[in-house]
């Protein structure tokens, strides 16, 4: 079961610059709200998404608890070479999700 | 509680911000422009004054929902077609051994139905149980659970762009009238009946947002105050409490009556689930 | 640039209220000091330039928990000239830094979106940095409306 959406194209031109999106299924509960019973619900959010493309970094955001939730991360890259971009976003609780897509550049 | 206000702000006068409020009413009318596409295919006519949620919302939500790379809803609909394929209960079966996904297509558009062997309506979610039940022998889902949403957005998905068509069923005329008197009886502290706010008051403003008329156009709908998907039935219960009445439990028929009295009146209107809103 | 305020709200209240109710005493919501001393943190004493950066947020927001924003900055994006972090701010939310994001050539257009939470209408500002070092920013600011006939919490 995967709780991440990752858009991009399937296919590029070499040197062509392409968007890529994700959103991944997470409450990210700021650690300010009050639960039913009056006390704080602790915070519980991700705290950093990093992009990478055959393992080299081409993006990363850190997060505060002020990103909706269910975050919705979108950014460019050109397209240099067939392969795999993947994202992985950390934060608390040990929360670690990994995904990837394939894509062809030619 | 009274805040005071440092010097450097521009404090606004009540009349002053109240001189925003026409512009801001003309935002839903350049975007219906936007509408017009989804609703190309569904039997309306000029004359409807019917409108979705989706038209009173700002142009930020309309792209939200449009987009399906940026609809959570979507984060949904992808569990649901994981779970749709994956079997369940003592019977070991999926969704999937017995339904093609292209036969679901219409399916939420036309619920709530009467199933074989019964005599009383049930909606989406409630067909989804009963499957569970009788074909997978699974445990019934929580309302409101992921799992339960989930199927319910893969299934309602299907029938994007569908116009909205209730079965031509006679033995749903009792229900449909139940709903209606659900939806014109004056209930809770505010002595405020469902059609006081979308019918009478449609349009207007309630706390700063624009009251719908109350169309099922969108369920399951990602709403941005629930930071999550919820049902028709949640948002039900949202009204309840808004009009500071009790909500019926989960298992109440009368939501089942008011969701096929609304269906009904929304005939024809375009499917658009999973919707998103405010 | 005076833009519309609006005065305190429920929410103020309410989101003030659970945080000075939890947090260690001096602490307090982000105020526009608080954010100010949040830039200054990121920029140092660098100078910080309007224009170049675009922050397109909707000017009216129907409900705060998820506001769709996208910050652009105009710039080649070539190895010797490029945006190295887009840095986003607001002034009334518990936290006054709202995301920091980093980039360089390889993303070939300096351009991100996301969506933030508002506890209230207020001043977002939205900071590029370029490889040179140089520092640009945009503002605007949002209106928030509150959700009628939300969910009983019990």
């Amino acid at each position: 079961m995967t709780n991440v959406l990752i858009n991009a194209p399937k296919a590029a031109k070499k040197g062509e610059v392409i968007e890529l999106k994700a959103l991944i299924l997470h409450p990210m509960e700021s650690g300010f709200r009050p639960g039913t019973n009056g006390t704080i619900i602790p915070r519980n959010i991700i705290e950093r998404v990093v992009a990478t493309w055959n393992g080299k970094e081409i993006f990363r955001m850190d997060f505060s608890p002020a990103i909706a939730a269910n975050p919705f991360v979108s950014f460019f890259a050109v397209a240099a070479e067939s392969g795999k971009i993947a994202f992985r976003w950390t934060g608390d609780e040990g929360f670690a999700v990994e995904e990837s897509v394939a894509i062809d550049v030619a | 509680m009274k805040v005071s206000r440092s010097k450097s702000q521009s404090p606004l006068t009540l009349p002053e911000r109240m001189r925003w409020r026409p512009a801001l009413a003309l935002l839903p009318v350049v975007f219906a422009a936007s509408f017009a596409m989804a609703q190309a295919g569904a039997d309306k006519s000029a004359s409807d004054t019917r409108r979705s949620g989706y038209q009173d919302m700002g142009a930020a939500l309309q792209k939200m929902q449009d987009d399906d790379t940026a609809n959570p809803g979507m984060l949904y609909v992808q569990l649901g077609e994981q779970l749709w394929a994956k079997p369940a209960g003592a019977a070991s079966k999926a969704c999937a051994d017995c339904h093609s996904v292209a036969d679901m297509k219409g399916v939420a558009a036309r619920y709530p139905a009467i199933p074989e062997n019964s005599d009383r309506p049930i909606d989406l979610e409630g067909r989804i149980q009963l499957c569970r039940a009788s074909h997978q022998q699974a445990e019934r889902l929580a309302p409101e659970s992921r799992d339960l949403l989930s199927l319910a957005a893969f299934v309602a998905r299907q029938s994007r762009g569908l116009p909205i068509a209730p079965p031509d069923d006679a033995r749903l005329a009792p229900f449909r009238s139940e709903g209606e008197a659900i939806y014109r009886r004056r209930q809770g502290q505010l002595n405020l009946s469902c059609a006081i706010c979308h019918d009478d008051n449609a349009g207007k403003k309630l706390a700063g947002v624009t009251i719908p008329q109350a169309h099922p156009t969108g369920y399951p709908i990602y709403r941005l105050e629930w930071q999550a998907l919820g049902s028709l039935k949640r948002r039900l219960r949202n009204c309840l409490v808004g009009i500071r009445a009790e909500a019926y439990p989960y298992e109440a028929v009368d939501y089942v009556a008011l969701e096929v009295f609304l269906m009904g009146r929304a005939k024809g209107m375009p499917f658009e689930a999973p919707g998103v809103r405010p | 640039m005076p833009g519309p305020k609006k005065g305190a709200t429920r929410r103020t209240f309410l989101a003030g209220a659970a945080v000075v109710s939890v947090l260690p005493l001096g602490a307090a919501r982000a105020t526009p000091e608080a954010m100010a001393a949040a830039i200054k943190e990121v920029v140092g004493d660098k100078p910080i330039r309007e224009g170049r950066v675009t922050l397109d947020i909707p000017p009216l927001s129907e409900n705060g928990n998820a506001v769709p924003l996208t910050v652009s900055v105009d710039s080649p994006m070539t190895e010797g000239d490029f945006i190295r972090a887009i840095h986003v701010f607001n002034e009334k939310n518990p936290q006054p830094h709202v995301l920091d994001a980093r980039l360089g050539p390889q993303n070939g257009k300096a351009s991100i979106s996301t969506r933030i939470k508002l506890g209230d209408s207020q001043k977002i500002v939205a900071i590029a940095e370029t490889s040179k070092g140089e520092f640009f920013s945009a503002s605007a600011d949002v209106i928030v409306t509150l959700a009628a006939c939300v969910e009983d919490l019990t």
